[in-house]
């Protein structure tokens, strides 16, 4: 178990190393200078600035600093705000973070839910509108299935009966979170259903499953208490790719519902080309989806012990 | 009863040939799929849905009285099936905020979006097979370290690098399709991978080995044909995935520059005016999800029709 767990932590290591090179390259090959379009500095002026902020050094001694700074938190200052992207991510990320784990906790159960239903029920009418939605919610982009709820539950509905009951926009009382939350879990929600019925059905062909069955357990038991046990390990292994998928859909479902989130300020910061804070959030984003992936790596060796042994095989 | 007579019975004798004769016509693996998927309704609806929308996005730029960047003043904004009464044609679509007529951007967008998903897929074909095939032909250390840089390459969200990647390279279909095909191909890989270690311990390999095959014959001509069936079904669900990318990218900002239009673009430029003219969002959007499930459910059906087996 340590063995895995140390070769989780150095793939995420790695990762990130990987992601701030990246990040760094992607910045130096960007057009134009950082002193170009004040007026014209004096030639003494210009050296002491790129002294000063290191740009005259070599590019693998800027590198290191960059790496250096970045894995000590140091994001940078955002050039259209003037504010330490820290600050920045600390003001919105908990909006986004409310609601990626609204929008995660859903789509797990009722994609759990549903896939268990569909898989039970299967061949009848439950599991053919189960199985539409989820072909649905993997076929429809978060974004419109956002804008179409907020047009028809929003203000459609507003409009027919008087009452508000979602708002179409903010992030305060409890009713104006269901939409932005739904909008942004349904793809995922619909994946894992899929997954779910499945895994659910290879399970319910086992043998361990018959004799259950031979022993006279109620349904009930044999789904909850042998079936479901065992079918649910896939969904846990995509809940990190699931994790991602929601983050960023909420780069669009934020904008569409006006939630303050970081979402906003992501693409707010591609429309204005601010570097720094695009680079910082980029590398935000990432190290906090691979330390999710970590996580979920990590908790699935321990909930299953096969794991680490194929591991240890290969 | 009447007895029945031994003489109204005659021995005719065993006729071999007839008995062992093949009656049906002889079927390939491929004529039996297609067979198959003839018979899956959902994704025949599907195929032609597909078919109907590159049709149509190939030939309306064409033949249409207008063209993408066409302004129309005096009706901007103008609803479904607006009759111009200057000049006699019909905007079945209606007209943007610019007056630009709707029907045409959304085949010329579609153009663009089908041309930027079946490229990218296209790239993460030839990357994936070629770098699945060595990983998985070759195996040991090369195979291990081939797949940890993948795993790496997995670790950052694919949407993150291609957000990255377009703010460096200028925009464009051509930064799109190589922005996605630069992370998009790993899937393909670990695929391609996995079916060539397994196919390779078969005996038909072995003993085309034994029989002085060089490796190039035994990986063109017994592993990846094989390998095929697994390809297609994948190929056909990453089309979905690169069409959503694209919707995703145009979406936040980052997509084709004007005039060109695709879907995300014109879903992008519609939601500005959502609430008073839906229409200008509910029709890329429409096309975005029937492309989108198409392609899922054909891909669904190709893999019931390829692979039995699996059919649940």
């Amino acid at each position: 178990m340590f063995k895995y767990i140390v070769k989780r932590l150095f793939y995420a290591f790695l990762t990130l190393l990987a992601l701030t090179t990246l990040t760094f390259f992607m910045m130096r090959l960007l057009p134009g200078d950082p002193f170009i379009g004040e007026k014209a500095i004096p030639e003494t002026t210009l050296k002491a600035l790129n002294a000063k902020y290191g740009l005259d050094k070599p590019v693998y001694v800027q590198l290191w600093m960059y790496i250096k700074g970045v894995f000590q938190g140091d994001l940078g200052l955002s050039i259209h705000y003037n504010r330490p992207v820290n600050d920045i991510i600390a003001q919105a990320f908990p909006y986004s973070f409310d609601l990626g784990i609204r929008s995660l906790i859903f789509a797990t159960v009722m994609g759990v839910l549903l896939g268990i239903v569909a898989a039970v029920k299967r061949g009848t009418k439950w599991d053919t509108v189960t199985m539409f939605i989820a072909i649905v919610g993997v076929s429809v982009p978060g974004f419109i299935i956002g804008a179409l709820l907020q047009y028809f539950l929003g203000l459609k509905l507003f409009q027919l009966t008087g009452i508000r009951f979602f708002p179409i926009t903010g992030w305060n009382s409890f009713a104006s979170k269901l939409l932005p939350a739904f909008a942004l879990s349904f793809g995922s929600l619909a994946t894992i259903s899929r997954l779910m019925r499945t895994s659910m059905l290879d399970v319910l062909g086992q043998d361990y499953i018959k004799t259950a069955k031979s022993k006279g357990l109620s349904q009930k038991k044999i789904i909850w208490k042998h079936a479901v046990r065992n079918a649910i390990m896939p969904v846990i292994t995509v809940l990190g790719p699931i994790a991602a998928a929601v983050l960023t859909g909420a780069f669009v479902v934020e904008n569409i519902f006006a939630v303050p989130g970081m979402g906003k300020f992501f693409v707010l910061s591609i429309q204005t080309q601010d570097y720094t804070m695009i680079s910082g959030t980029t590398l935000f984003y990432g190290a906090f989806l691979v330390i999710a992936n970590l996580i979920v790596d990590i908790a699935y060796g321990f909930i299953d012990p096969r794991v680490k042994l194929t591991d240890a095989k290969e | 009863m009447s007895k029945i007579d031994q003489s109204q019975f005659e021995w005719i004798g065993a006729n071999v040939s007839d008995a062992e004769s093949i009656k049906r016509p002889s079927t390939t693996y491929w004529k039996d799929a297609m067979h198959r998927l003839k018979k899956n309704k959902a994704a025949m609806v599907c195929l032609f849905f597909i078919v109907f929308i590159i049709l149509m996005s190939v030939i309306v730029p064409w033949v249409s009285p207008y063209t993408i960047s066409e302004q129309h003043l005096t009706h901007t904004d103008a609803s479904m099936f607006f009759k111009d009464s200057t000049d006699g044609h019909m905007h079945i679509f209606g007209t943007d905020t610019l007056g630009r007529d709707i029907f045409t951007r959304i085949w010329a967008g579609g153009r663009v979006s089908l041309f930027i998903a079946f490229s990218a897929v296209f790239i993460n074909f030839i990357i994936g097979v070629i770098y699945g095939g060595i990983s998985g032909y070759i195996g040991g250390a090369v195979d291990n370290v081939l797949m940890r840089i993948i795993e790496i390459i997995n670790g950052i969200p694919y949407l993150i690098i291609v957000v990255l990647l377009m703010m460096v390279l200028p925009p464009g279909p051509t930064t799109m399709i190589i922005a996605y095909a630069t992370v998009g191909w790993t899937g393909m890989a670990r695929l391609v991978r996995g079916q060539i270690m397994s196919l390779k311990q078969q005996d038909y390999v072995i003993a085309a080995k034994v029989m002085g095959a060089k490796p190039s014959r035994i990986i063109g001509r017994h592993l990846l044909p094989n390998t095929l069936s697994v390809v297609i079904v994948n190929l056909t669900l990453a089309i979905p995935s690169a069409i959503f990318t694209e919707a995703f990218l145009s979406y936040i900002g980052l997509g084709v520059p004007v005039p060109l239009a695709s879907w995300g673009v014109l879903a992008n430029d519609g939601s500005r005016v959502f609430q008073m003219y839906p229409s200008q969002l509910i029709i890329p959007a429409i096309c975005i999800s029937i492309t989108m499930l198409s392609f899922n459910l054909l891909g669904d059906g190709l893999r019931d029709a390829l692979d039995p087996k699996l059919r649940r």
